[in-house]
């Protein structure tokens, strides 16, 4: 051996081994002496006897040995699942911030210990980015001594052929008359394989012969580990270059990719505004089609399809249609479907005659038959009037109930009805406040009511003008119910990189777990006027076939009168 | 609907036939377990007179399932007086003919709904024991591995029940969301990767068990657990427990990367630690570390078995509880 395999802290592996221990004829001492060096007793027997004096910088080594090893690994394996559970149990900010607020609420003492450990953000953590942070170090520093070993190996010659091959695994013995060359070629012969498909890398020296196969075990285990250091740091890129933008859009209107333009626009710290490309969308139709045939799933979804218009920055237009799984891509950026719903013209004339109010407003479905909640609010009223805030639901479908409840019983617009109760006070909107457009807080309001103390219920079906109870004055639903879009328009230059290492771990993975990496060796002496042939073979890991690669090599040997083979025991 | 009210018939069908397979395996299991008894007497008693190297032969650990290649387990078994392998063989037919009833309901489910049959809780149950039934008879294809029939069979059965009484919805189409080719593969090679990692779960657990009666377990020692001594050595069991394993890890890892594809386009993100997403990822660690664990010294065989244990605990949880307890964006199931 000419210089010291790198081999990982703690790795149980045989066949790295069978260099030291067994290939190198066991001349160079005891198997257990690279064991203990290795082993989880550490550091104590490289410092020599007594307390380790290890010193700053053996600290450090030690220290790097220990991150690097198999036993650390596993644990920060362990821990990263461990770690990642409380994510799918409580609710996380950036996915359902309204049900983190909520369980802030229901739970005020833990919820404020778990929020200021982080749990609410689990995957943005310190502790969960310390734990895979640590564990792509430990790979790192594991895997580039690895590349380079292997590296080394891939140009060496096989390790050359021990004197015993009692300690293989497999082995077996053939006889024949052939001289020893002849034996040797024609093993040799067999073990390269065909020129197109080669198998072994195989060195002859006299009579003795050493081979190899499966360097692309090793090479597919690196390539995975490598992999994902690669989708690792292309993720990261991706989180600080995107950008993602959400706008409802309404039935002949559009939106500009700017922006200002997009209701809600998120972006990583690297990103530039100048990079969006200006390009304009219109959205001129919106379908939806249900399932009507089959009872038991009547009113199920079945297709939505946006008709959209784009316009690019040089002019040119061009008609383009989103689906749900079937993102529209534009100048490199991606236009999905999210949502959909109505968005009814409403006109609210205040009690001094003036239009208040004239607007789609997009009413969001809760339930899959589109019964859906929205929310007017009227601050633009003449100097004077109290500000008007309508609450209420539309039904595409409407059904009563005989308790007078009222739901939508189809999701399309069959029998429009829409149902508001009429508020009036100080919406709040000019101190200035940010508020939820879908949300009113009736709390400072005064509600319209029945002499019965029940709220008012306004009736409005499409094309209807209504008075608005308490001499608030009229409210009106246009004739057409236009249909909105929830559009999400999202870029992330990093996708490609993302989907190559993926793809390339994949592959890596496979290549390394179904490659046999074997190791034969060769011996031809003449003995009592014939030629002994025997071979030995070692692999790594476990390979159901290394038997039969002996048994192969040793059918190769050319006139063979007899031929054995010392089946593995388990164990 | 008489198209699918006949593939329900069939599915019923299929779980009496895994519940007799059962049964059979079960006897089989006891007869080999009786004829160990007997031939430790028997050893007990001859120890002196007869030649220990016959003995050894039927006393030994496996021997009724030999390595691979080794022959037909009959020859190896004889040795300690012919036991009867009927009742595995019948075990054997019985399970080919629920499985392919099961393909008939699995097909017939898909006609039926117009689309392929695994889109949600209860069709996805029904391809993933499918799946595992398959793993099993294709294994006994090539080497015996009837040990394992009593529990793959008794897994179907309960995985058929736990299908038709509880996760049971009508045969329909599905959701735009769900309206891709990536269901068939995304879907397809999840319920492939469940079906392995059942299998290899069996294996495992058969290992950790013998294991421990052969370390002397004092609850494992009693008679009744004799049955252990005809299942492979730990050593055979783990490395096929391996093999199982890495295959099913490597369809895994095509499931995640899969469903990141499909998420791209339907969901706008890649990645999103939906409930679902983050629990195939556990699942996926939990493999990463098993296969670790298994070159680390101190940390191969048991406890790499228990990798196993917990690695398939986190499939089933991956599988009924993401579906049922969390509110996430893979709520496929179907059930209100």
């Amino acid at each position: 051996m000419r210089e010291t395999k790198y081999v990982p802290e703690g790795i149980s592996d045989a066949f790295a081994e069978g260099d030291r221990g067994v290939g190198d004829d066991a001349a160079r001492g005891e198997r257990p002496a690279s064991g203990s060096e290795k082993g989880p007793g550490g550091p104590g027997s490289e410092s020599g006897q007594g307390l380790p004096r290890l010193g700053w910088v053996g600290t450090l080594r030690w220290t790097w040995r220990q991150l690097t090893s198999m036993r650390v690994a596993l644990m920060l394996l362990m821990l990263l699942a461990v770690a990642a559970v409380p994510g799918s149990v409580l609710p996380q900010r950036n996915q359902d911030p309204a049900a983190v607020l909520t369980y802030l609420a229901d739970h005020p003492t833990a919820g404020e210990w778990l929020d200021r450990a982080g749990f609410f953000e689990v995957y943005t953590s310190p502790w969960f980015s310390a734990i895979y942070l640590l564990l792509f170090v430990s790979l790192v520093g594991c895997i580039l001594p690895r590349s380079a070993a292997h590296w080394r190996n891939l140009r060496d010659r096989p390790p050359r052929v021990p004197s015993r091959f009692s300690r293989f695994p497999a082995q077996g013995t053939a006889i024949t008359d052939a001289t020893p060359d002849e034996a040797m070629a024609a093993v040799a012969a067999h073990l390269r394989g065909r020129p197109w498909l080669p198998a072994f890398r195989v060195d002859v020296r006299g009579h003795e012969l050493s081979a190899e196969r499966g360097y692309l075990r090793e090479t597919g285990n690196l390539v995975f580990h490598l992999a994902l250091v690669g989708l690792l740091v292309s993720v990261a890129t991706g989180q600080m270059l995107h950008y993602r933008g959400q706008a409802i859009v309404t039935e002949g209107r559009g939106f500009a990719n700017a922006v200002v333009d997009y209701d809600t626009f998120e972006n990583g710290s690297w990103f530039e505004p100048s990079t969006l490309t200006p390009f304009a969308m219109t959205l001129d139709s919106f379908d939806s089609e249900f399932e009507t045939s089959d009872v038991a799933a009547f009113g199920q979804a079945r297709d939505f399809t946006a008709h959209v218009t784009i316009t690019e920055p040089s002019g040119e237009t061009r008609p383009e249609t989103v689906k749900v799984n079937h993102p529209l891509v534009v100048d490199g950026a991606k236009i999905y479907l999210q949502g959909n719903g109505f968005a009814p013209e409403l006109t609210v004339t205040d009690a001094a005659g003036e239009v208040a109010f004239s607007q789609r407003v997009p009413f969001l479905p809760e339930d899959v038959n589109y019964t859906s909640r929205g929310v007017v609010k009227v601050p633009d009223v003449s100097p004077g009037l109290d500000q008007i805030g309508l609450v209420g639901y539309f039904l595409p479908t409407a059904m009563i109930e005989a308790d007078g409840s009222a739901r939508s019983g189809f999701p399309l617009p069959t029998d429009p009805l829409l149902i508001l109760e009429v508020y009036r006070g100080d919406l709040g909107l000019d101190e200035g406040v940010p508020q939820n457009v879908y949300r009113l807080d009736t709390a400072t309001l005064t509600p319209s009511v029945e002499d019965t103390g029940e709220r008012v219920k306004v009736l409005l079906r499409p094309g209807d003008t209504v008075e608005l109870p308490d001499g608030l004055g009229t409210v009106s639903l246009g004739a057409d119910i236009p249909r909105y879009v929830a559009l999400d328009l999202r870029h992330d230059p990093s996708l490609a990189f993302v989907l190559t290492f993926a793809l390339a771990a994949l592959g890596g993975l496979t290549v390394s777990l179904f490659t046999p990496r074997r190791r034969v060796w060769a011996r031809a002496q003449v003995a009592d006027g014939a030629t002994v042939v025997e071979v030995a073979g070692l692999a790594r890991g476990d390979d159901a076939g290394l038997d039969g690669e002996v048994e192969r090599a040793l059918g190769a040997v050319p006139g063979s009168t007899r031929s054995t083979t010392t089946p593995r025991t388990e164990g | 609907m008489q198209i699918a009210e006949l593939s329900e018939l069939l599915v019923w069908a299929a779980a009496t036939a895994f519940a007799v397979a059962l049964v059979a395996f079960a006897t089989d299991l006891a007869r080999l377990s009786g004829a160990k008894v007997d031939a430790r007497d028997e050893a007990r008693a001859g120890a002196q007179t007869r030649a220990t190297a016959d003995v050894g032969a039927g006393s030994e650990a496996g021997a009724a399932y030999g390595p691979a290649g080794s022959g037909a387990p009959e020859a190896t078994g004889t040795s300690s007086g012919a036991v009867s392998r009927k009742a595995a063989g019948i075990g054997m037919s019985v399970s080919w003919l629920g499985t392919a009833l099961l393909l008939a309901a699995i097909v017939l489910r898909g006609l039926a709904a117009g689309r392929i049959p695994w889109a949600n809780m209860y069709e996805f149950t029904l391809v993933g024991t499918f799946v595992a039934l398959a793993v099993f008879l294709g294994v006994n294809l090539r080497r015996d591995a009837r040990y394992l029939g009593a529990f793959v069979t008794g897994l179907g059965t309960i995985f058929l029940l736990l299908a038709q009484n509880v996760f049971f919805v009508e045969a329909m189409g599905v959701q735009p969301a769900l309206q891709k080719y990536w269901l068939v593969i995304h879907v397809g090679v999840a319920i492939a990767a469940t079906g392995t990692f059942t299998v290899a779960f069996v294996m495992s657990a058969l290992q950790l068990l013998r294991d421990s009666r052969d370390a002397g377990s004092a609850v494992l020692a009693h008679p009744r657990w004799g049955w252990l001594d005809s299942t492979p050595t730990p050593n055979a069991l783990e490395a096929q427990s391996f093999r199982l394993n890495a295959v099913g890890f490597v369809l895994w890892t095509f499931t995640v990367i899969g469903g990141a594809i499909w998420a791209e386009d339907a969901w706008g993100r890649y990645w999103g630690w939906d409930p679902k997403e983050v629990w195939s990822f556990v699942v996926w660690v939990v493999y990463a570390a098993y296969l670790h664990a298994r070159t680390t010294r101190g940390w191969s065989g048991r406890r790499a078995a228990w990798f196993v244990v917990a690695g398939y605990a986190c499939v089933l949880f991956n599988f009924t509880g993401v579906n049922l307890i969390f509110d996430g964006m893979h709520s496929y199931s179907g059930l209100s």
